[in-house]
C-alpha cells in the first residue's frame, strides 16, 4: 500500500465503484518515487478545498493496476505518475510524470469545477 | 498588519535546511512559519535510500522528509507548502513575503532555505514530452525503456551512476556531453567506460525533441563544428546538475555569479535579519547531513537576533 493520506484503491472493482459513485475521481497512479510523492502531496492539500472531488492513489506495480495501465489514454506514457481524472465514470483528462500543483488546479477547475469556498 | 498573519521568524523552503531551521525556532517557542513553493521534503525527497546520515541505518528520502515535518508541527511550526511566493521584501526591520495567492505575511527575521532544483536542457519540445520519453529519474521510469535505445545527457556524477542504473533495462545507451570530459569521479567513468551496453557522444547537446504522441528523435548539434543531426531515440534522461532557487531574490540580497546566497560564518547574508542554509547557498558540498548543520546554525543565529531586537524595545 502506498504510504499517504490518501484513499487507496487495491482493485479494479473498488476503482469501479469508486468512480460509478462519485461524480468526480482523481487517481493518481504511481511508486514512492521523487516523481509521484509530489503529486501525492498536491492531492493531499487540495482535498480540503475539493469536497467535490475524491482523490485517491493506486500501487502502480501492483497487477489490479492494469485498468489503469490498458487506458487507451495512457498509451503513450512513459513517465509515473499515472494520474487519471475520472467524471461520472468516463476518464476525461489523464497525465504523465510528475505535475505541479497549478497545472493540477487548471485541470480540476475545467473538467470538475472551482471549489466553493463559502 | 494582520496579526495571524504575523511570525516571528518564516522560513522559506522545507528542504532538510528549511525544516531542521523550523525544528530548532519552534522548540525555542519562537513563532516560526516555513513558507515552501515546492514539496515538503525538496530535493531530499528524491532519494531511494538514505544509508549515511547518522544515527538511521537505512531511511528513504520521503521517510526522513516526513519525520522532520512532523517533528517540526509537533513543536507547533505552521508549513504552508505548494504556495507561489510573488515578491519579498527583507530590508525592512518587519520583513514582508508576499504570496500569489494574495497572502502577505511579516516576521522579523526571515531564513532563506529555498534549495535547488534539477537543471532542465530548455530545448524546443522538452516540456512537451516529459512522461512521454523524457524522464529524470532513472527509478522511476527506467523500466519504461526496456530494450528501447535511450539516451543519458550530462556528464556528472548523477548522471553516470544513473546510466549504469539503467543499464538493466534498456538495450544501448548513448551518454551525451557538453564537454569532452566527465566531471564525474573515477570509479564511476571508469565504470561507464567498460560497459558493453554504453557509448559516448561528447562535446554534443540536444536543441529539440520531436515525436507525435511520444519522444521518436532528437537533433543534436556537435558544439565544436556546430553541425546538427537528427537521431532516432526512444528516450532520454537528464541529469545535468542543479540549479538554485533564487531568482526572487536577485537585486535583493547578494548572490554569487551562480545566484548562489554569499553568507557569513553565522549564515548571515548581507541583510540584517536575513540568513540563510542548505543548498541555495555558497558551498562545496551539498548532502542532507550539511544542509541540517546549516539549517542548525541559521535558527540559532536568527534566534539571537530576535533576542537582542527584543532587548532593545
Amino acid at each position: 500500500m502506498l504510504d499517504t493520506n490518501l484513499k487507496h484503491i487495491e482493485t479494479a472493482d473498488i476503482l469501479t465503484k469508486i468512480i460509478s459513485e462519485n461524480e468526480n475521481v482523481m487517481v493518481i497512479c504511481g511508486r514512492m518515487g521523487p516523481m509521484c510523492i509530489p503529486v501525492y502531496g498536491i492531492a493531499e492539500e487540495l482535498e480540503e478545498d475539493y469536497k467535490h472531488v475524491k482523490f485517491c492513489d493506486m500501487e502502480f506495480d501492483s497487477f489490479e493496476a492494469n485498468i489503469i495501465r490498458n487506458l487507451p489514454e495512457v498509451q503513450g506514457f512513459m513517465g509515473i505518475p499515472f494520474t487519471i481524472y475520472y467524471k461520472n465514470g468516463k476518464v476525461v483528462k489523464a497525465t504523465s510524470s510528475i505535475q505541479t500543483k497549478s497545472q493540477v488546479i487548471i485541470i480540476l477547475d475545467k473538467y470538475f469545477g472551482e471549489p466553493n469556498k463559502n | 498588519m494582520d496579526a495571524n498573519n504575523y511570525y516571528d521568524a518564516i522560513i522559506i523552503g522545507a528542504g532538510p535546511a528549511g525544516l531542521t531551521a523550523g525544528i530548532y525556532l519552534s522548540r525555542a517557542h519562537i513563532k516560526t512559519l516555513i513558507i515552501n513553493e515546492g514539496t515538503i521534503g525538496g530535493q531530499m525527497i528524491f532519494t531511494h535510500e538514505i544509508a549515511n546520515y547518522p544515527g538511521l541505518e537505512s531511511v528513504s528520502g520521503y521517510q526522513l522528509a516526513n519525520t522532520m515535518k512532523k517533528q517540526a508541527k509537533m513543536f507547533g511550526c505552521n508549513i504552508k507548502s505548494n504556495v507561489s511566493i510573488k515578491d519579498v521584501n527583507l530590508n525592512d526591520e518587519l520583513k514582508k513575503v508576499v504570496l500569489s495567492d494574495g497572502n502577505i505575511y511579516n516576521s522579523k527575521t526571515i531564513i532563506i532555505a529555498s534549495g535547488g532544483r534539477p537543471r532542465s536542457l530548455n530545448a524546443i519540445g522538452e516540456a512537451l514530452f516529459k512522461g512521454k520519453g523524457i524522464s529524470y529519474c532513472a527509478t522511476c521510469d527506467g523500466d519504461f525503456f526496456t530494450n528501447k535505445d535511450i539516451i543519458v545527457v550530462g556528464g556528472g556524477n548523477s548522471a553516470l551512476e544513473e546510466a549504469i542504473s539503467l543499464t538493466k533495462y534498456v538495450n544501448k545507451i548513448t551518454i551525451l556531453h557538453q564537454f569532452n570530459h566527465f566531471q564525474a569521479f573515477q570509479h564511476a567513468i571508469n565504470e561507464v567506460k567498460n560497459h558493453p551496453k554504453i557509448n559516448f557522444m561528447m562535446g554534443s547537446t540536444i536543441n529539440e525533441f520531436i515525436g507525435n504522441e511520444k519522444l521518436e528523435k532528437v537533433r543534436v548539434t556537435n558544439l565544436k563544428t556546430g553541425e546538427s543531426n537528427y537521431l532516432k531515440i526512444d528516450g532520454v534522461f537528464i541529469f545535468i546538475g542543479y540549479i538554485p532557487n533564487t531568482e526572487f531574490l536577485k537585486g535583493k540580497i547578494d548572490l554569487n555569479e551562480f545566484g548562489e546566497i554569499i553568507v557569513g560564518p553565522g549564515m548571515n547574508t548581507n541583510i540584517k535579519g536575513v540568513y540563510a542554509a542548505g543548498d541555495s547557498i555558497v558551498k562545496l558540498f551539498r548532502q542532507i547531513t550539511t544542509a541540517v548543520g546549516d539549517g542548525t546554525i541559521a535558527a540559532l543565529s536568527a534566534s539571537d537576533y530576535l533576542h537582542k531586537q527584543n532587548a532593545k524595545q
